[in-house]
């Protein structure tokens, strides 16, 4: 799905391409027609992606509060990145909410699937696959709202610590210095969760049931027929859930925007608002685009190597 | 164990369903019916947000960029899948450099690249860039249909004399629809629940999409919880009635795109 994967494998096939159409005598006019079919494409893409994301980088270089005059800045934008503490630890969060967005799923869902590789089609799944995929169709503008609620002085989370005795426990979650992140974290764990279930659910499907008798016979355990069998049949939906799930963590805007505007304090603050805060709020756009371009590097940083290990077969 | 997941995922919703039926003005806790459903807090909530004017102004960008994106993408994959192209492995890298950008990176040109085209404030700011960021994911869902194709297609096309808008037209098209319908289905969610985009490039929150309206919506009252819930879960039917409706299909499109 990336460019790795694309210039890795023999993506135009064994066979030579075969050329649609007439072939008109003159060969350069041949080519043309080809782009002609691209070029709406390539324009549209071009203006408001490219273009754009040279602008960026361009920007990157400066220190320019939007309107008056941008002075040069070189590297130190970039420096900032890693000596201004709200700016580091704005990228600490967004791997700290790695484990929520993707370890947890992923996890969780792989659990599922170890116990249920023999989930029979009907009734239930259909309802099961409708429920569990809800998360993914709603906006993340409603999931943290949801869970705002959810998580405040007088919301579920609360009222059934109180019922359950552990009403000490009870407290503000999203207010709190020390649970915010987490609470946050456990958002895109709601998110994530049922699609990374049913991912892998389906992907069990097409494991060969012979293979786990074959595991019976030898006598092997739950986890070791887990452990050989499962994982190593699931290593794509695995590498794409991880993959999904890793950019949302990353590049997070919208749950958190919605729930915690990156306080209390900067607890919670993530790379997507800090830059969003960085250009609308604080006019340091220069900086702000300095983290974008690094945010992207890192997204390729840490994806390319997903990828790499998902195709290693 | 499938129940438990399915518990959680649909505990806070309940949450909001609970809290939005209660009398207005309140402060519920948690998870608790109410013993007199207010029913018509959704009409005061529908009022407030405006939530006939957020219809409308999401479905027109809706219109706008999912047309538009399905076209496009599916042209430019034709061509890179079947058609000559000059350097046509270095145009289909440059599609697929966007596929993990994130959207966060492009924002602050885009928002002054907006105001000199004179489209800030308008639907075209959250139209057009929605249209180019769509194309990365679009081309290569497209282009990977078509070279699955058989080429046993195209030589018969070919012996036949056909063009190559005749062949994509009569042929490829019809071929390709399960392809090109998941795409819409896609692009459609996309759109709809865009947030980011509307929140930065329109500021009336009536030209936003139904999304950009809910974040303002929370702004604005967060603290009447049983009207937000009441909003909320109203902004959010839409989504959910199209889903229910078309669930398969979406179901299929979202796992497809995500192995692809």
């Amino acid at each position: 799905m990336t460019l790795a994967a694309s210039q890795g494998t023999a993506v135009d096939g064994p066979t030579p391409k075969l050329v649609v159409g007439r072939q008109p005598r003159n060969r350069r006019r041949w080519k043309l027609i080809g782009l002609a079919w691209v070029a709406p494409a390539l324009g549209v893409y071009g203006l408001f992606v490219l273009y754009p994301l040279t602008q960026t980088v361009r920007y990157s270089f400066y220190n320019w509060d939007g309107f008056g005059v941008a002075t040069p800045a070189g590297f130190s934008n970039y420096r900032s990145i890693f000596s201004n503490p709200e700016l580091f630890d704005s990228l600490v969060h967004a791997f700290v909410l790695i484990v929520f967005f993707t370890v947890l799923p992923v996890g969780l869902g792989l659990v599922a699937a170890a116990f249920m590789h023999d989930l029979v089609a009907g009734a239930f799944s259909t309802t099961a696959r409708v429920v569990l995929f809800v998360p993914q169709i709603l906006p993340l503008v409603g999931a943290g709202i949801a869970w705002t609620w959810m998580y405040s002085s007088d919301g579920l989370v609360n009222q059934v610590l109180r019922r359950i005795d552990l009403g000490s426990l009870a407290r503000p979650w999203l207010g709190d210095f020390n649970t915010a992140l987490p609470a946050v974290g456990v958002i895109g764990t709601w998110v994530a969760l049922g699609f990374c279930t049913i991912l892998l659910l389906s992907g069990t499907s097409k494991i060969d049931p012979a293979l786990y008798e074959a595991a019976r016979i030898d006598g092997a355990g739950r986890l070791r027929e887990f452990f050989v069998i499962t994982l190593p049949g699931l290593r794509r939906e695995v590498v794409v859930c991880v993959t999904v799930t890793v950019i949302a963590a990353l590049a997070s805007f919208d749950v958190i925007y919605v729930s915690t505007s990156g306080g209390p304090g900067y607890q919670t603050m993530v790379p997507g608002v800090e830059i969003y805060r960085l250009t609308f709020l604080d006019q340091k756009v220069g900086q702000a685009s300095a983290l974008g371009v690094f945010l992207a590097l890192l997204v390729l940083l840490v994806i390319l190597p997903i990828q790499r290990l998902g195709h290693e077969s | 164990m499938l129940l438990l997941f399915m518990l959680f995922t649909a505990l806070p919703l309940l949450s909001m369903l609970s809290t939005a039926l209660a009398p207005d003005g309140s402060v519920p806790h948690g998870l608790s019916w109410p013993r007199h459903p207010h029913w018509h807090n959704f009409v005061a909530a529908w009022n407030t947000a405006n939530m006939l004017s957020l219809l409308r102004s999401s479905t027109l960008i809706v219109l706008g960029v999912v047309p538009a994106s399905v076209v496009l993408a599916t042209m430019a994959g034709y061509g890179l899948a079947k058609l000559s192209v000059p350097a046509g492995k270095y145009v289909y890298a440059l599609f697929l450099l966007g596929l993990t950008l994130p959207i966060e990176a492009l924002i602050t040109p885009l928002y002054y690249q907006s105001k000199e085209l004179g489209l800030f404030g308008t639907r075209w700011a959250i139209i057009l860039p929605l249209i180019g960021l769509y194309m990365s994911f679009g081309v290569f869902w497209m282009r990977t249909h078509f070279l699955a194709t058989p080429p046993e297609l195209d030589e018969a096309a070919q012996l036949d004399g056909a063009s190559t808008s005749q062949a994509f037209r009569q042929i490829q098209l019809p071929l390709a629809a399960p392809a090109w319908s998941s795409l819409t289905i896609l692009f459609f969610l996309w759109t709809w629940n865009q947030f980011l985009l509307a929140l930065v490039l329109v500021s009336n929150p009536n030209q936003r999409t139904m999304a950009g309206g809910l974040g303002v919506f929370q702004g604005q009252y967060g603290t009447d919880v049983v009207l937000l819930c009441a909003a909320s879960l109203l902004i959010m039917t839409p989504s959910l009635v199209v889903f229910v409706i078309f669930q398969r299909h979406f179901v299929k499109a979202l796992l497809q795109g995500a192995i692809k």
